[in-house]
């Protein structure tokens, strides 16, 4: 069968089963469409939980950021599962104790203040936005590559299955549709890795497989990489780095800290029926998580590998010792119709050269070899995953599978994300603040349409993705980190931290990460408006705007206390929840009153 | 009163040094042994893996898991040995 009709039948098949359970699983009350109704098993709502969190960023581009950055790139493998050990001993006992809805109702009732509260949610749907637009580009590109539609068409029929699963069933729906979705992701992920570590080292645990020598045993395979990648003048495999150790450092720090701040994560903890089993279900989403974070140190090595010697067949520098391009296989022809890859024959010779023509000692001896610079002009990292399997050489199922899977990704997360903004708009800003009166029956049909509402809007941001879209991931992270994590955590940890002081905390910590952010890429991420003129990259202490939010964190932990210090401690009640939150004795199933 | 005040402030100081130790464990393997050592531990290595990189890219994430259940099972028995399990 030729490749588009599987990937139909694949993602057909994925699709039919999420409307499905979303027709079994509908929310009769604010408790199910909210928080599940809190009976979800800790196992499931660790899955849940693992697709919820990874998006199609984890899916398609965190492969591709490892391939390039190799050992610099750990930063995001540490960071995106270091959050979870914070989250469990940290955060997700105590919000479950807490046993309300949302994040922002949290941080009203600790602060006893309305205002805390709605700043809360102006962070919680910043970040939630800014995030899923990302997917819903996801879900376009995924569409447009395998199913040969255009970007609109793949994007409508996402839409039309989130708004179906997520609007009837709420967290409910999302749930069991969630954990569907992982198992479709992780398969996709995991099958085609063992392919290629079996055909490379002949090892088919990947986790091993890079850890192996090569299936001639003639070196371990890091080895091999190290030395071909730095035969054409790339920086070595296992030891190059992200900025220096201090831009790894803290944007490691930022990762971890956001993730543990991201609000459609944190009510994730809200659903299970106890606190004991809110620190087990942390446990069961690392798990899940990890079975595609350690893969994916793989899945970068060996289509690294893959691509290195596809394109330099033979010894560097002889005459035909690399790829000519009239000879050059399917899936190079397929990404360069997407624009994703580009070639430029500047010497030719119609052959492909691709070596670092920014590292001047190679530079020099490939003039030599009469090569005139790289001719790989463009090769998009988000492409590696997609394009792995043919790499590889895979049978077409599995091509079609891993498209089913990038969706299922880029899916699980979104619908998350909504309910995160549909909660805090129908749940905090309505029944919170504006009209405390409203029925639950009114309550939950407003959630629905807020839900809706917010399909809506990402789906209009996702067909016209503002041009700022590449950099808001910085924000996404940033607010989570700067703002969401310290107050939550100061809440629990700090008896004595005060409404003035969280406020003044969450200010000071969300302004500096957004004037970092925006010095380097303007106002709004207008390009030209750096209110300070040009200070140089990454100015301070050789730190990159993605990975400023540590700092945020902790300049909201340092004006928070210093504010507490100087201002009324919080009433005798607060202190009292406080102590009342920190043991789980007495926690009932989560409710929104 | 008096009695189950001392109660939760044990519980929850016995919490906080669980919790010190766990996350110190945190900071070591991704921190120290993944970033700040990695070069020194890069001098070893085992089976294909120089040491520093089998942290930074596997290793800090297994502990990760390890640490997680350890913690929620020690902090199960000790809201039982405090008489403040849910159960």
């Amino acid at each position: 069968m030729d490749l588009q009709t599987l990937s139909y039948i694949f993602v057909g098949a994925t699709f039919a089963l999420y409307l499905g359970i979303a027709f079994w699983a509908r929310a009769g009350s604010t408790g199910e469409f909210y928080v599940a109704g809190g009976g979800i098993h800790p196992v499931a709502n660790g899955m849940a939980t693992a697709a919820d969190w990874m998006s199609a960023a984890s899916f398609i581009s965190m492969a591709g950021l490892i391939a390039f950055n190799g050992y610099g790139a750990s930063v995001f493998l540490m960071g995106w599962t270091g959050g979870y050990v914070l989250l469990a001993m940290l955060l997700a006992p105590y919000l479950r104790k807490f046993g309300k809805f949302t994040v922002p109702e949290f941080i009203g009732d600790r602060y006893y203040s309305q205002t805390a509260r709605i700043v809360a949610v102006v962070c919680l749907i910043l970040a939630s936005i800014t995030y899923v637009i990302g997917q819903m580009k996801g879900v376009g590109v995924a569409f447009s590559r395998f199913l040969e539609t255009s970007y609109e068409a793949g994007l409508f029929v996402g839409m039309t299955i989130v708004f179906f699963y997520a609007v009837l069933g709420g967290m409910k729906g999302i749930t069991y549709t969630q954990i569907a979705q992982y198992c479709v992701l992780i398969c996709a992920y995991t099958v085609p890795a063992v392919f290629i570590s079996m055909n490379i080292t002949g090892n088919p645990l990947p986790q091993l497989g890079l850890g192996s020598s090569l299936a001639d045993g003639s070196m371990t395979m890091l080895d091999k990489l190290d030395m071909v990648v730095t035969d054409l003048g790339f920086k070595e495999y296992t030891t190059q780095k992200l900025g220096g150790t201090l831009n790894m450092f803290v944007y490691t720090l930022s990762l971890m800290i956001g993730t543990a701040g991201l609000p459609h994560v944190i009510v994730r903890f809200f659903t299970v029926p106890k606190v004991k089993d809110a620190r087990a279900s942390a446990g069961w989403a690392l798990v899940f998580i990890a079975l595609l974070y350690t893969v994916a140190p793989a899945v970068g090595a060996m289509a690294r590998l893959n691509l290195m010697e596809t394109i330099q067949p033979g010894p560097i520098g002889a005459p035909d010792g690399n790829l000519v391009y009239e000879e050059r296989p399917q899936w190079f022809k397929n990404w360069e119709a997407t624009g994703l890859l580009t070639f430029e024959d500047k010497n030719g010779d119609g052959r492909i050269q691709y070596y670092n023509d920014k590292n001047p000692e190679f530079a020099a001896k490939a003039e030599s070899f009469g090569w005139q610079g790289n001719e790989m002009v463009q090769v998009d990292r988000d492409i590696m995953v997609l394009a792995n399997p043919e790499i590889a050489q895979l049978p077409n199922w599995v091509i079609a599978l891993v498209a089913a899977g990038g969706l299922a990704a880029a899916l699980s997360t979104a619908a998350g994300l909504l309910l995160a903004i549909s909660s805090a708009i129908s749940h905090d800003l309505l029944k919170g603040v504006f009209m405390p009166e409203i029925s639950e029956k009114a309550e939950l049909n407003a959630g629905r349409i807020a839900m809706a509402g917010a399909i809506a809007a990402a789906g209009y941001l996702g067909l016209h993705p503002p041009g700022f879209a590449a950099g808001t991931v910085a924000i996404a992270f940033g607010l989570a980190a700067s703002s969401i994590f310290p107050a939550l955590m100061m809440g629990i940890f700090n008896k004595k931290m005060n409404s003035q002081g969280a406020i003044a905390g969450m200010a000071a910590g969300i302004g500096v990460t957004m004037l970092y952010v925006f010095q380097h890429k303007g106002i709004l991420f207008i390009p030209g408006t750096s209110f300070l003129g040009d200070m140089g990259a990454n100015w301070f202490f050789g730190i990159s705007p993605n990975a400023f939010g540590a700092i945020g964190a902790l300049v909201n932990f340092g004006v928070a206390t210093m504010v507490a210090k100087v201002t009324a401690p919080p009433p005798e009640h607060i202190q009292h929840l406080v102590e009342d939150i920190r043991v789980p004795k007495g926690a009932g199933g989560a409710t929104g009153h | 009163m008096s009695d189950s005040n001392g109660n939760a402030a044990a519980y929850w100081s016995a919490n906080l040094r669980l919790l010190t130790m766990c996350l110190v464990v945190w900071a070591i393997v991704s921190y120290g042994f993944g970033i700040l050592l990695v070069e020194p531990l890069n001098a070893i290595q085992i089976g294909g893996y120089k040491l520093g990189f089998w942290f930074a890219q596997q290793g800090s994430i297994y502990t990760f898991l390890v640490l997680v259940f350890f913690y929620a099972a020690r902090m199960n028995s000790l809201d039982r040995e405090f008489g403040v399990s849910e159960d």
